[in-house]
């Protein structure tokens, strides 16, 4: 049977039922809708994750106080003050051979101030290796010295939007701002970046840990101590022998009790992958489900199409249609059924993730791209078209076997 | 040359379990090329039923049938379509025509199974249309068309594959007497001018008796087999 009219007459019968057409197609538009959604949010975490630790080494290892956190909620490591001087000093090249720099870092929230301007943020006190680690450096200025952490200075170097909110478009290298009422003289200003390794650097003031830890945070731990490795090689090794320095110190012997967690760019990229891994199972069993339950539904449909239409196939047949052009008919209008709840599905799916990627990049000031997936969109027409095919074939067979006589007695 | 149809002893029982309903009873009978014959007889005599035989729709329980001078029997169902498509044409009492289609679309269908040419169809179609007079409702849907006028179209998609017979079952059966008239008029000019050969069954004696011959049946058997010496016309019977 010729294709172009065979296509015709599937899409007039389809049309012929637009809201029975509609209902049985649903269960095919929210599976495929879910496989877009897996795909492109996967794709996007994979971006923002890679575009994070893009500028961050593989060779440098986060060692935080508290255990492992084991949600958003679980608030241990801030509680946590296991990582002060003594641990920060027990971490040399002695116990850690592979050892070649350390950053400490701590996180305070604060008010900065400047005549009448306030902005509340992060201060962050750390060292000039802080900012090699993350390769981000002043565009007007310069970055903390060694001189200034060992002499505890009140240096700061501020991200793009303090400098906009407390200064606006005047300048504001060698100005002095407060911080915690304290004053600070500004050495450097960051050119805007966004985030970098999940650190929103356009909202930081970067100040000496030692002034940090005198004068702003009010205790003596870090929230962070980055360490850098010699080699990337040496990283696995180097996180076993920080582990068991700190272990030491701490005179643990039960991992388990550990009060301190150590973090490689591996198990960030780890983290992740379980992440996505678990929202790619969990939308891909609404997906299979979906597809299941809207292929038997086909099925179902078809079924009643081809007993409702007894009539059309035994004249088809009366008038020459041999049982595979009667196969080939039902089939076909199984499939376009199908794929045009594909279609609708990537539509939805898409349209879905570009929402998702908006709000993302909007309210939490994430790189998270939107990118249409070809190969998804590909997969969504194969995968629908499929069940049409898998769904499909048993109501067409039945149609192709349809004796011609039904039709030509009259009732 | 053989005859168009012929068969020998042609037997058709339905089984039901334990329950045999013989419906055809030893049929012999031979149509030739360019007759017009009608099959008579009262309601439940196995007419249809003989129609779909020799229309290669249903099977037979016994006896031979050839086509063209050929054996049947050992057809399968691609070669039986095969016929049904190029050989014969089929006009039934309910039209069947697709309500979704338009009239030419409905007249072309046969042409989908064909090895016509597709650049052919349109033609073709509208030149069967045009011999039956309904050159003027092309597009329109078979609902908006009268009773005769949608046999007629029927008509038309039974001649659009130039088949060598057609095969009319009841075909004014659901029509007043003024539309019956108009079909069958059409019937007998598809026979003059175009020579073909046409099956017709009916269960009334007017409409048997626009055929050249009458084959009568009776509870499956022939019952009479005879020419007609005063066929009726349907051109003189509307004046
Ligand atoms: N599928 C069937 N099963 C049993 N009996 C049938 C079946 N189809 C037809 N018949 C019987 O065969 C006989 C002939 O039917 P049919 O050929 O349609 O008669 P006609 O067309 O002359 O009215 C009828 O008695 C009918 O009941
Ligand atoms: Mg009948």
């Amino acid at each position: 049977m010729r294709t172009a009219h065979t296509f015709k007459s599937a899409f007039k019968s389809l049309r012929a039922n637009k809201t029975r057409s509609a209902l049985t197609i649903l269960g095919i538009v929210i599976g495929i809708t879910a496989i877009i959604i897996v795909v492109s949010v996967s794709e996007g975490a994979k971006g923002l994750i890679l575009s994070q630790i893009k500028g961050l080494g593989a060779n440098i290892i986060f060692i935080e106080p508290g255990r492992e956190p084991e949600g958003p909620s679980d608030f241990t490591q801030i509680l946590s003050d296991s990582l002060k001087d003594r641990e920060l000093k027990a971490l040399n090249k002695r116990n850690i051979p592979d050892l070649k720099d350390l950053a400490p870092a701590v996180m305070v929230p604060a008010i900065l101030s400047r005549g009448g301007e306030t902005k509340n943020t992060n201060v962050l006190g750390t060292s000039p290796l802080y900012a090699e680690m993350l390769s981000i450096f002043p565009e007007q200025g310069v970055f903390l010295s060694d001189d200034d952490v060992l002499s505890g200075s009140n240096s700061v170097v501020i991200g793009y939007n303090v400098k906009e909110e407390l200064f606006g478009p005047s300048d504001a290298l060698g100005e002095n701002i407060k911080i915690k009422n304290k004053n600070f003289r500004v050495i450097g200003v960051f050119p805007k970046k966004g985030q970098v390794a999940f650190f929103d650097v356009d909202n930081v003031a970067i100040i000496p840990y030692t002034t940090a830890l005198n004068y702003i945070s009010g205790s003596r731990h870090y929230n962070l101590i980055m360490a850098e490795i010699s080699t990337d090689e040496a990283v696995p090794r180097a996180a076993k022998d920080i582990e068991i320095t700190l272990r030491n110190l701490h005179s643990i012997t039960d991992p388990e009790k550990d009060d301190f967690h150590i973090t490689t760019q591996e198990d960030i990229v780890d983290r992740v992958g379980t992440i996505t891994g678990v929202l790619q199972t969990l939308l891909g069993s609404v997906a299979a489900i979906s597809l299941i339950v809207g292929g038997i539904g086909i099925m179902n449909i078809m079924l009643v199409s081809v007993t409702e239409r007894t009539r059309e196939i035994g004249l088809r047949k009366a008038l020459g249609a041999r049982p595979a052009d009667i196969l080939y008919q039902f089939l076909l209008e199984a499939v376009m059924l199908t794929i045009i709840g594909g279609v609708i599905g990537i539509i939805l799916g898409a349209l879905f993730s570009f929402t998702v990627s908006i709000v993302l990049s909007k309210t939490l000031n994430l790189d998270w791209s939107f990118v249409f997936s070809t190969k998804a969109a590909a997969l969504g027409i194969a995968v629908s078209g499929g069940i049409g095919l898998i769904f499909g074939i048993f109501p067409a067979r039945r149609a192709s076997k349809k004796s011609p006589i039904e039709a030509l007695r009259y009732e | 040359m053989p005859p168009l149809i012929e068969t020998r002893n042609i037997c058709k029982e339905y089984r039901d379990g334990q329950t045999v309903t013989p419906v055809l009873d030893n049929i012999s009978l031979q149509i030739r090329k360019g007759e017009f014959v009608a099959i008579m007889g009262p309601s439940g005599s196995g007419k249809s039923t003989l129609l779909h035989i020799l229309g290669f729709l249903d099977a037979y329980s016994s006896g031979d049938y050839l086509f063209e001078g050929k054996e049947t029997s050992s057809y399968t169902e691609e070669e039986s379509a095969k016929v049904r498509n190029r050989k014969i044409g089929f006009v039934f009492q309910a039209f069947n025509l697709l309500a979704r289609a338009s009239v030419l679309d409905n007249v072309k269908l046969p042409l989908l199974y064909s090895e016509i040419d597709e650049k052919e169809w349109d033609e073709r179609a509208r030149k069967s249309l045009e011999s039956v007079g309904l050159s003027h409702r092309i597009n329109h849907e078979p609902n908006e068309l009268s009773g005769g006028e949608k046999q007629r179209a029927a008509i038309a998609r039974a001649l659009v594959a130039n088949p060598e017979v057609i095969f009319a079952d009841e075909p004014t059966g659901n029509l007043d007497s003024k539309s019956g008239q108009m079909v069958m008029e059409t019937l007998e000019q598809v026979h003059q001018k175009e020579g073909r050969t046409i099956i017709l069954i009916t269960h009334e004696t007017e409409t048997a008796e626009h055929a050249e011959r009458i084959i009568n049946i009776r509870d499956g058997k022939i019952e009479k087999d005879e020419k007609i010496a005063t066929r009726r016309l349907a051109k003189t019977f509307i004046k």
